[in-house]
């Protein structure tokens, strides 16, 4: 099945600042795409790439198996976009600006554009300038997912939401899946995206706009370090020398240290001649995965993850 | 004190943020006021040319209506032909100063930023009093080193220039409150502008309804002259009495709105205006439904305002018509040269059509940078994303603006023509020769539209000036300005408005029409094909 999105080397320069540089990204038809990355990572710009509004400087970028740039209007027919900063129209009403986005999209359903106004707690009679931040992205929220399109283009979308309000986002996200969807979400939120995504794209920072890995949770978690306490009858100091230990160090008998998830078995091997009163190993933690790859810290690349 | 903390930082901040704005107002003012008093001071050397002239200004109520005769001498004679215009633009300065600094900032949000540091509640309504008042001062001895500079006495000069400067000063005062009442900019901006008009009506009509004093080059202003700023500035008389006791009504005025304006600020929410924010429509209409429904609707407010404009324009302009059939001397000359036609009536038909074309394009201008607005402020993205290109964006708000521009012009050929119609006998035959005229101006004002659509496309961070810009060129070097500006023929070819057929007076011919669709078409399909290639300058 061909995926939804595929972009590969995506490469986009504002002047001298480079936005981009070979970044890649594919979401399946029919999948939470998360789309991980701390602020000015490129997540906005890829979107923007994905959508027309940006010509991409070089690489590949196919939506829907379209060319995003040259068949924009006819892409957006079959997808709704959520913008991160939510301007609207100072004097036209909430309600107004929904219809005229469903509008402009080709038609909305205006069973579920009632049903959601009821779900989000939102005043369509008010105008724009007067909603808050939160509830100005709620109206886009609704103009979007009262449209049914194949996909969903979602940047960081719950910013501004309350926990109330960000479950009733999940839910709705949820529901589109479930009828066959497919959505890119991006956040910085872990949270967020744990409990929502099929799988998810981290940008790292530092290296602007290049994916440091794709894959699901459970395959991304691989990437680190499992951490371990064991308390044993012999000083345990000489783990150190071992390949793939680090971060060792001792208090009395205890010992704390990282392992690669490579190495564990060689641990434990020379752990046993030890003398193990102890061991509390513990998995990587997501926050561990985020922060090193956030912080753009030399995690050891594993060949065929990118 | 504390209402007042922060107010020094705040202060430097909006001198920096005006860093290029102001002083492009006060220079612009100077050289423009330098230039033309210099013009007019070297084509009226001969002091029988300028009696002439200046009892012309003094007995003809149309020009009563757009400056007051004071005295016989060219200063006098500049301030008829500059005042009003200066003061306009005086009070425009000093009210989107004071928006910028006030209302802006709470509308954008970067008020709150700065409201939550240790920033007193009156400190940045005060600092942007202090930045208008600064600048107004700027203008007042700008001016008049600029009259001085062009030969005139210095008295006078400086009276001048403090007179432009009190009625800046007065507008500062009425956008301090106006900032208080609405919680938007365009409502803050508008309603101050409102104001302005008032004041312009008030003056212009207390003038032309006054009479000429024995000398005949004097008038003497109605009494609503004095209910109106811009009368107080052209009662101080320059070149002729130097009172300043007027300016100490419009200094008044200013202290006076700007108590009201604290007063109202310690009333008020932040981020919230005094008239109260209604609700709208749960649904969208049927018109609101597609890209020209949309671009309609942010046009609307302008197009209401401009219309009731165009169409008191129109009845005024017309209603002088009878007085225009027995002008005689240099104005006769002006109208016969600009119009095309020794028939005067038929020259003054041409010549405010011409007026009507000059400010339908100034309309057209204004909606269709708004273009460039919703692309830098971001209201454009989600549009884009949804199923509708570039072009066909672009050209929805084009047509909406087309179609605002023509009913402009038919609202002041209506009115005119009622008025005129009324005057001259024939009200049919009037609507008759003047809707179809109007209608000829129509290509030009396309021109200009389709040069700012170019400008948005091309240039779109300078979009804004650029578009004024070349509109304000297009406006001196066209056939009302142009000509008494003296400029050289192929100069005047430059302008589109040039070019436009002198309707009624002359039949209309092909060839320049189509010359201008010509032109039209290659800046609008340049200005398309950029527009559908360049990146969205989307804010961040």
């Amino acid at each position: 099945m061909t995926p939804v999105i595929a972009a590969s080397g995506l490469r986009k320069s504002f002047g001298a600042t480079r936005a981009l540089d070979g970044f890649d990204l594919t979401v399946r038809a029919g999948e939470i795409h998360g789309f991980l990355g701390p602020n000015g990572a490129g997540k906005t710009t890829t979107i923007r790439i994905l959508l027309g509004l940006l010509r991409r400087d070089g690489g590949e970028a196919e939506v829907l198996g379209g060319d995003p740039w040259h068949d924009a209007v006819r892409l957006h027919r079959r997808l709704a976009y959520v913008p991160g900063e939510v301007n609207l129209w100072p004097n036209l009403t909430g309600g107004e600006v929904i219809d005229l986005l469903g509008t402009l999209r080709g038609g909305l359903d205006n069973k579920r554009r009632a049903d959601l106004l009821d779900r989000f707690d939102l005043d369509p009679a008010k105008r724009c300038r007067a909603y808050s931040k939160g509830n100005r992205q709620k109206i886009a929220l609704v103009a979007a997912f009262s449209c049914d399109v194949e996909l969903y283009l979602l940047d960081e979308p719950t910013s501004g939401l309350d926990p109330l309000m960000e479950r009733v986002f999940q839910d709705v996200v949820r529901e589109v899946r479930a009828a066959g969807r497919t959505v890119l979400l991006s956040s910085h939120i872990l949270s967020e995206v744990e409990a929502l995504c099929d799988r998810v794209t981290i940008v790292r920072a530092g290296r602007a706009g290049r994916a440091a890995e794709s894959g699901t949770f459970a395959e991304l978690r691989h990437l680190t370090r499992t951490s371990m306490v064991v308390d044993t009858v012999r000083p345990a100091g000489g783990l150190a020398a071992l390949a793939g230990v680090h971060d060792l160090h001792a208090e009395g008998r205890r010992t704390y240290f990282t392992v690669d998830d490579g190495a564990v078995t060689g641990v434990l091997a020379e752990l046993t001649g030890l003398g193990v009163r102890s061991i509390v190993s513990t998995p990587p933690t997501l926050e561990e995965l985020f922060r090193r790859h956030y912080a753009g810290s030399a995690a050891p690349q594993p060949a065929g993850m990118r | 004190m504390n209402a007042l903390a922060g107010l020094p930082a705040l202060t430097r901040l909006a001198l920096r943020r005006d860093r290029f704005t102001l002083p492009a107002w006060l220079l612009g003012l100077s050289a423009f006021t330098a230039a033309t008093t210099a013009m007019w001071a070297a084509d009226l050397t001969d002091p029988a040319d300028l009696a002439r002239e200046s009892r012309l200004a003094a007995t003809s109520p149309g020009i009563r209506l757009l400056g007051l005769a004071s005295g016989g001498s060219a200063g006098a004679y500049a301030m008829v032909r500059n005042f009003v215009l200066l003061a306009v633009l005086a009070a425009l300065m000093s009210v989107f100063a004071v928006v910028r600094h006030t209302r802006q900032g709470e509308e954008t949000g970067r008020a709150e930023l700065v409201g939550a540091a240790a920033v007193g509640r009156h400190a940045p309504l005060t600092a942007a009093l202090i930045v208008a008042v600064a600048a107004d001062a700027a203008l007042a001895v700008l001016l008049g080193l600029a009259l001085a500079a062009a030969g005139m006495p210095a008295a006078g000069s400086f009276t001048a220039g403090a007179a432009v400067g009190a009625v800046g000063l007065v507008f500062a005062g009425v956008a301090a409150v106006t900032t208080q009442l609405s919680a938007t900019t365009r409502g803050a901006s508008g309603q101050a502008a409102a104001v302005l008009g008032a004041a312009f009506l008030a003056a212009g009509v207390g003038n032309m309804a006054g009479d000429p004093d024995a000398t005949g080059l004097r008038v003497r202003s109605a009494w609503p002259a004095w209910l109106s700023p811009i009368g107080w500035g052209q009662q101080a008389r320059a070149f002729d009495g130097n009172h300043w006791w007027p300016l100490g009504l419009a200094a008044g005025c200013f202290l006076a709105a700007t108590a009201i304006a604290v007063r109202l600020t310690a009333r008020r929410d932040f981020g919230r205006g005094l008239l109260p924010e209604r609700t709208g429509h749960r649904r969208a209409g049927r018109l609101l439904r597609g890209p020209i429904g949309l671009a309609a609707r942010l046009q609307r407010g302008a197009l209401l305002g401009w219309a009731t404009g165009m169409l008191g324009f129109g009845l005024i302009m017309g209603g002088l018509a009878g007085q225009v059939a027995d002008a005689t001397g240099s104005a006769r000359e002006w109208y016969t040269r600009t119009g095309g036609s020794d028939v005067i009536v038929d020259a003054y038909r041409t010549s405010i059509l011409q007026m009507a074309g000059l400010a339908a394009a100034i309309y057209v201008v204004q909606v269709l940078l708004r273009l460039r607005t919703e692309e830098a402020d971001g209201p454009l993205e989600p549009v884009l994303a949804a199923a509708v290109g570039r072009v066909r964006w672009a050209l929805g708000h084009a047509v909406t603006a087309l179609a605002g521009a023509t009913a402009l012009l038919l609202l002041f050929a209506l009115g005119a023509a009622a008025t005129a119609g009324a005057v001259l006998g024939d009200p049919v035959g009037e609507v008759r020769t003047l809707v179809p005229a109007a209608l000829v101006q129509l290509p030009a004002v396309l021109v200009v539209g389709a040069a700012v659509i170019g400008a948005v496309a091309l240039l779109p961070r300078l979009a804004g000036g650029v578009a004024w810009a070349a509109l304000i060129a297009a406006v001196l070097t066209g056939p009302i300005f142009g000509t008494t500006l003296g400029l050289p023929g192929w100069v005047r070819d430059l302008s589109p408005f040039t070019h436009v057929p002198k309707a009624p007076a002359v039949a209309v011919g092909a060839t320049p029409l189509i010359a201008l669709g010509a032109v039209l078409a290659v800046l609008l399909l340049a200005g398309l094909i950029r527009l559908r290639r360049r990146d969205l300058s989307l804010p961040a």
